[in-house]
């Protein structure tokens, strides 16, 4: 193990396998010289040279489209949005490009690209670069989504989005590049698609939460087992596919369930566990289930509307209580 | 340059194809055994010929909604074709695609796209992929006058022009988009300049008009747009005016050309002329050219024949092919 941030891992999960494989190559705005708007690219590009470290113009919808372009034609890119705000303008170019190109042509088109996309609020950056979209994409066929919640996943799920090959939506949280965690060091280390990970084991209730709101989760989960309640707490890791076995087998064990999401509340993927859970485990619940999500608004900029807008630990805690 | 007898007559043959392809799908699309929309190649046949015949084997292309006319030109299956336009299970996308997004990729073709436009930035991520992996491959994008108003084309073409990637677009123009005239003297119109081509200028890149009804010429400029994209000199913009003899799709009622300007059109036909010149030249004669067509109708007949015969899928397809080799 070695301690790295998550933006180091992610670095470095791209670096390995741009090693390894010579068809790998990374593009998008000022992922060269300039490292990444958040910093996560570096210096790769002094490392791999600017042919496979591809500073784009501002030009989504064709860093999208040409990524599918290049995946169809033997190569597998890894481009960069800048901030999952700036999704609606090359949406055609993943949701009817990237993820229906192999359904459309019965399976003979191979898209193996990775959509890197800072996601997420917190840095007081207002309403168009503060989205959380990831529910948006798990309701497209033939996409994949990944959304690591800390360091090591960060590294081992981007490796596996790289070698995968199909369109995946990498999601990474912007207030989670700084936080620092333990790095497993082989270099055939991967994290699977479709295995959730219980974070805290608990009795009382279950918590399942993804992104930032893993971190969250766990730090209310410490308060209240300081007063003799225990939560469980899971995080999916990948929302699509999703590992309904262990949610429902948790569920099943607690009886109680708090879902837990930075995205706004309606068609949240908060919604989509609700009603997995409603649908295969109705049964096993002692009482309805609960979402503590955003409300539904755009991201306020002043830091004092910011911070009420955003699901913190304390409301957590609330929450939790409240179901007990 | 297409030079030899072989190769004239072939560039000739490749355009029957596409004709009696189209002839016959518009046939039985009217007899109502086709679901869906079609949209006919019919009067374009010189595009599709003159630019595919420039390509090597391990080139690309895109293709468009109108895409019958380039997966024939790049020699796909007749039978395969015709079972997928039928929605079999037999056809190249196992039913799953239809005539808007029939497409062979194992013949470099990627994808024939329902969206006006998509097609730009995918050929410029194939010419990414000549640059990562050290290929000479070429890629060539067909598109439409109306597809030149998108933003895909600006951001494309500006890409590809900034990486010199060898990609040759080419611009099918058939004077409407739909009903709107690519260009008039008034307001109703899909831009204000006459020639598309000229749009090339602002990317730094070289871009020529051509008669689209002339397969020599679409030909010829196409041989040298690829010869210069396979040598590192970067993409090219081809506009071919051409002109659809059937509306935008079949059952489109045209109310927005006149019967004269189609009739202008039709004799100035890319097949009619072109055994013109082959006659003229001694290098075909009427015999030889009745031999040709039946042939080329005997393949097409056979194809439909396939098509009508083929099974449906079975309904446990639905959910197979949304990831590639096998579940999420």
């Amino acid at each position: 193990m070695k301690k790295l941030s998550y933006a180091e891992a992610l670095r470095e999960a791209m670096a390995e396998e741009m090693e390894k494989d010579s068809s790998v190559f990374i593009m998008g705005e000022d992922v060269g010289i300039f490292g990444g708007c958040f910093g996560v690219t570096g210096d790769l590009v002094e490392r791999f040279g600017q042919d496979r470290v591809r500073d784009t113009p501002i030009t989504e919808t064709a860093i999208i489209g040409s990524a599918v372009g290049a995946a169809m034609t033997g190569s597998r890119p890894i481009a960069e949005i800048m901030f999952a705000g700036f999704l609606g303008v090359p949406m055609d170019e993943i949701f009817n490009q990237a993820a229906k190109m192999c359904y459309m042509t019965g399976g003979q088109a191979k898209v193996p690209m990775v959509l890197r996309v800072p996601n997420g609020a917190g840095i007081g950056a207002a309403a168009q670069h503060s989205e959380r979209t990831e529910a948006w994409f798990t309701h497209i066929p033939g996409l994949k989504v990944v959304y690591p919640s800390n360091a090591a996943d960060a590294k081992g799920l981007l490796k596996t989005a790289i070698r995968d090959d199909n369109p995946v939506m990498f999601f990474e949280h912007k207030i989670l590049y700084n936080h620092v965690g333990d790095v497993p060091e082989d270099e055939d280390y991967v994290v699977p698609f479709g295995v959730a990970e219980v974070k805290r084991e608990g009795s009382d209730l279950t918590i399942i939460a993804t992104g930032i709101e893993v971190s969250h989760s766990l730090e209310a989960a410490e308060k209240l087992a300081e007063e003799g309640i225990s939560v469980e707490v899971i995080d999916p890791r990948t929302l699509v596919p999703f590992d309904k076995e262990t949610l429902l087998k948790s569920v099943e064990k607690t009886g109680k369930l708090l879902i837990v999401s930075e995205e706004t509340k309606r068609g949240s993927f908060a919604s989509e566990i609700s009603a997995v859970v409603a649908e295969e485990g109705l049964f096993y619940l002692e009482q309805p289930i609960k979402r503590v999500c955003a409300p539904d608004a755009p991201v306020p900029f002043s830091s004092v509307l910011e911070q009420a807008y955003l699901p913190n630990p304390d409301d957590i805690v609330t929450a939790v209580k409240e179901m007990l | 340059m297409k030079e030899s007898k072989e190769e004239l007559v072939k560039l000739l043959e490749d355009m029957l194809v596409i004709r009696e392809f189209e002839t016959k799908v518009q046939k039985h699309f009217a007899e109502g055994e086709i679901p869906g929309f079609v949209h006919l190649y019919l009067g374009e046949e010189a595009v599709a010929v003159g630019a595919c015949s420039a390509l090597k084997e391990d080139d690309f292309i895109t293709s468009t909604h109108r895409g019958h006319g380039h997966l024939l030109a790049r020699g796909g299956d007749l039978k395969k074709m015709m079972a997928e336009i039928f929605g079999k299970a037999t056809g190249y996308n196992k039913g799953k695609g239809g005539s808007m997004h029939i497409a062979d990729v194992s013949l470099g073709i990627l994808g024939a796209n329902g969206i006006v436009g998509a097609g730009l930035p995918i050929a410029a991520g194939s010419g990414i992929s000549a640059q990562i992996l050290d290929k000479d491959s070429v890629t060539i994008c067909f598109f439409g006058d109306g597809a030149s108003n998108r933003g895909t084309f600006h951001e494309a073409i500006n890409m590809a022009s900034v990486w010199d990637l060898p990609v040759v677009f080419v611009c099918e123009n058939n004077l409407y988009g739909i009903s709107m005239p690519q260009y008039t003297n008034d307001h109703r119109k899909g831009q204000n300049i006459q020639d598309v081509s000229d749009r090339a200028v602002a990317y730094g890149i070289s871009g020529v008009t051509v008669d689209g009804n002339d397969v020599m010429a679409v030909n010829e400029a196409v041989v040298e747009a690829v010869k210069k994209a396979r040598s590192g000199g970067g993409p090219s913009l081809i506009e071919c005016k051409t002109y659809r003899h059937r509306g935008h799709f079949e059952g489109d009622p045209t109310v927005y050309r006149s019967d004269e300007e189609v009739e202008r059109w039709k004799e100035k036909d890319p097949i009619d002329r072109f055994v013109k010149i082959l006659k003229d030249q001694e290098i075909l004669d009427d015999e030889g050219y009745k031999e040709l067509r039946n042939e080329v109708k005997g393949r097409v007949e056979e194809a439909l024949q396939f098509a009508q015969e083929s099974p449906e899928p079975d309904p446990s397809e639905v959910t197979t092919d949304v990831y590639y080799g096998g579940a999420e």
